[in-house]
């Protein structure tokens, strides 16, 4: 029960939880459906510029697949050793971008990570169609496309099985599950947005295609019950999952006996690298989004920088594995590893493994100055270098492990064709125009989500009013709650008041906003005189009490704090002796700002103060005054930390 | 036979979400049962408002994970020993350590489909007509305003008294919705 006196950035600040408010500006619910779905009903110019340019890369694709499946594979650059080669480079590569979505949707809400909310939709959306491109590239590789089923356990004429014991096999069933949960979890979380949209909606088309996919979602917290508790458990599973896969994608290369991929540093190392990846790309697509879909005030500053740490941490992490890679190949002794590694770093592709290295290690780095992680514009750029980059790493794993085998009259050297290039070019028109798609026709931002982390979202929010408890004569005269007292009761465990009638939780507010809105009502002045200096300075015997306190004063905290009542009263400024007049006006600058508490310790220590000079402790009052009159009443209650919390975030 | 137009209940409508806490909490507490709210997003700790029991979803997901989990291990060790038996790098038929990452795989796969239909299926989703579609100001829950509807056939419902009730309880606005 305290508030304090708001000096800066009150409206970007979070007055609930006193921290700098995820969404800048304070706009209203409403607001915020309008600001997500405007875009939607009105697509700007920037949108079809970009989506005809993905729709033509998609045309690339097409023809490319059109070409392999009437030539084959040999239109490729695959040689003899390098088997493997372009299709699985881009796998990898899909797959990793694959997974920031669902770190941001599941490990971030597990976190409770509420920044999560403004960009989690989009990360779902670009990990659905990053795996969409992943999958397209193992299945063109196998050549034969129309045996793909194959990989998977159908009962068939051949009496055939799938080897289980094959890392390539786990891989079918990792990223195919992966896919499903990720498709399932995205949906989850659009069904309350699509009800958003249906409702919304001018256009019969638009009410009956959004009306569908909402399944006529009606907000009801009876289902809102059992869908927060799927999200979670989706949450709780994806985190596994999205871990595992890439493991398993690892394994691929980890399990086989092949000097440079057959190590145990394989998995975590993966892991981080999707991590990495991911988030590059998240920032690659986002960073024009919130720019030409008009969401600054929801994807902030705050959010690209949070994005970018992580591209930082993870960024070191891959750094580290790449750094461990080498010394492991040194400290094994093994001299077929050691030649891999050497290999990479000076053989052929050391071009290769040299971009890798400053793409991954060195231009994260820029990260560490604020001024560039805060840059949209440094950022964007940034991100495109730890897409380069990435992708090098997959190609550096797989190329330069492969072109020098254990015999060296089969060594050769890969170049990608032509068709390998448009392969790989295409692939990216099909994951850019599938996200053109959605956010044109789909609500990029997680609606729902986002007014769930608004401060007025919270039931505290605009006064924090007792709640009323389940016991008493009302619900002894209703039999059918008896079954529920359970539940009920618990009402109470999270209430900071006190028991009190339903009559009179209407009218006694035990702190927060309304008792703000009294005091200032009653007297102005009776802010500041409540000011008291910091806690180390108690012993010292002056005090700021001021000489034209009104007996209406001395009810102020006998409302707040009935038990206390009568102490401030003993504190009347009347029977004071001036002694220091210095003390007060020392104490002052800090006073103004530290919140006022009516808490037991504090209400005696007036009653001991010795109050200073009349005129003196009424000089003093008048800076706090001016601060006083900046309070908003709506915001007073927020916690006492007003000083902590700098400019950071609050600009654009 | 053109039929009356039955009620379906009342709808109040609440201006923020303080608002229909408090007043979820008289509801409950006057002893409804058919009765809901609803909210654009939800409502943090509005179950105990509204004396609702936590969710059932956790128990499904754990049956239909371990059941995916068992079957994911079944069908690679049927297909490995009993329906295909081939010995592929020296390994026995029944090379359980290679079969955890499909075990676990399926195992997540089919706790996920128990949470998302589990929930459509407690929810009765999807469910494209509901007679609350029929107020006007309804659309709005998904917004920004906040409703309760107390349902025609609870049995403490009174038309006169139920929104009484609701209109003490701070409602911007009480109507009748049809069914």
């Amino acid at each position: 029960m305290s508030h304090y006196v708001q000096t800066q950035h009150e409206h970007d600040q979070d007055p609930l939880e006193g921290r700098t408010a995820l969404i800048t500006g304070s706009p209203s619910f409403h607001q915020v459906t309008e600001m997500v779905a405007a875009p939607i009903d009105n697509p700007n110019k920037a949108w079809w510029l970009f989506f005809m340019a993905s729709l033509s890369l998609l045309g690339v694709f097409g023809i490319s697949l059109a070409w392999l499946l009437w030539e084959g594979v040999g239109i490729w650059g695959h040689n003899n050793p390098v088997m493997w080669a372009w299709p699985i480079v881009n796998f990898v590569f899909w797959v990793g971008i694959g997974h920031a979505g669902t770190l941001i949707s599941a490990i971030l809400f597990l976190f409770r990570q509420k920044w999560r909310t403004s960009i989690n939709r989009a990360a779902e959306a670009m990990t659905i169609f990053a795996v969409i491109c992943a999958l397209m590239f193992p299945t063109i590789h196998i050549g034969r496309v129309w045996v793909i089923y194959w990989a998977l356990p159908i009962p068939n004429q051949m009496q055939m099985w799938p080897n289980f014991r094959s890392p390539l096999l786990w891989d079918v069933f990792a990223v195919s599950t992966y896919f499903t949960v990720s498709l399932l979890f995205w949906y989850v979380g659009l069904i309350p947005d699509l009800a958003t949209m249906r409702d919304r909606a001018k256009t019969r088309i638009r009410q009956v295609a959004y009306g569908v996919f909402a399944l006529g979602w009606r907000g009801s917290h009876r289902h809102w019950v059992n869908y927060e508790s799927a999200y979670l458990l989706l949450a709780a599973m994806a985190t596994p999952l999205v871990l595992s896969v890439h493991s398993i994608v690892s394994f691929d290369f980890a399990v086989s006996q092949l000097p440079g991929w057959h190590t145990t540093i394989f998995p975590p190392y993966f892991v981080a690298g999707a991590i990495f990846s991911g988030f590059g790309m998240v920032l690659t697509l986002l960073i024009p989004l919130r720019k030409w879909f008009g969401l600054t005030q929801i994807i902030t500053i705050k959010h690209l920088e949070n994005m970018a740490k992580i591209i930082l941490l993870t960024g070191c992490i891959v750094g580290y594995a790449y750094a461990l890679e080498f010394f492991i190949a040194w400290y094994s002794g093994n001299p077929l590893e050691t030649f891999a590694f050497v290999n990479r770093a000076f053989g052929d592709y050391s071009w290769a493994y040299w971009i890798m290295w400053s793409c991954n290690v060195i231009t994260p780095q820029f990260i560490w100055s604020k001024s560039i992680r805060r840059n949209p514009a440094a950022l964007f750029v940034l991100s495109i270098f730890v897409n380069i980059g990435m992708w090098f790493e997959r190609f550096v794993i797989v190329v330069t492990s492969l072109h020098h085998d254990f015999l060296p009259s089969s060594w050769d050297y890969f170049t990608p064709t032509m068709w390998d290039w448009s392969t790989l070019i295409g692939s990216f028109g099909l994951f850019f125009t599938l996200f053109c798609l959605f956010a044109r026709y789909l609500p990029a931002i997680a609606i729902s989500e986002v007014k769930g982390v608004m401060p007025q979202a919270s039931p505290h929010f605009g006064g924090h009013k007792s709640h009323r408890p389940a016991s008493g004569p009302s619900r002894a005269a209703t039999p059918s709650s008896h079954g529920r007292s359970g539940v009920m009761d618990s009402v109470h465990d999270e209430d900071d008041a006190p028991d009190s009638s339903s009559a009179s939780a209407k009218v006694v507010v035990t702190g927060g906003a309304a008792v703000a809105r009294d005091r200032s009502a009653e007297d102005d002045a009776d802010v500041p005189t409540r000011v008291e200096p910091p806690r180390a300075k108690a012993e010292e015997p002056a005090k700021a009490e001021p000489a034209k306190a009104e007996p209406a004063k001395a009810e102020e905290p006998a409302k707040a704090e009935p038990a206390k009542a009568e102490e401030p009263a003993k504190a009347e400024p009347a029977k004071a002796e001036p002694v220091k007049a210095e003390e007060p006006a020392k104490a002052e600058p800090v006073k103004a700002e530290e919140p006022a508490k009516a808490e037991p310790a504090k209400a005696e220590e007036p009653a001991k103060a010795e109050p200073a000079k009349a005129e003196e402790s009424a000089k003093a009052e008048e800076p706090a005054k001016d601060e006083a009159a900046k309070v908003d009443a709506d915001f007073l209650f927020a916690p006492p930390k007003p000083k902590d919390e700098g400019p950071s975030g609050s600009k654009e | 036979m053109a039929k009356r137009p039955k009620t379906y209940g009342l709808l109040a409508e609440y201006e923020n979400s303080a608002d229909l806490y408090h007043a979820c909490e008289r509801v409950r507490d006057a002893g409804y049962a058919a009765w809901d709210a609803h909210t654009p997003f939800p409502v943090h700790g509005l179950e105990k408002a509204m004396g609702l029991r936590p969710s059932i979803v956790p128990w499904i997901v754990c049956v239909m994970g371990f059941s995916g989990a068992a079957l994911g291990f079944a069908l690679q060790y049927w297909a490995s020993t009993i329906a295909y038996p081939l010995i592929i790098s020296a390994k026995p038929y029944n090379s359980y350590p290679a079969f955890v990452p499909v075990t676990f795989e399926l195992g997540i796969l089919l706790g996920s489909f128990g949470a998302v239909f589990g929930m459509f299926g407690l929810n009765k989703l999807p469910q494209l007509y509901h007679s609350l579609f029929n107020s006007s100001r309804f659309p709005r829950f998904s917004d920004d305003r906040f409703f309760i509807s107390i349902e025609a056939r609870d049995p403490k419902y009174d038309p006169e008294r139920t929104r009484r009730l609701l209109e003490s309880t701070g409602a911007t606005a009480v109507e009748e919705v049809e069914d």
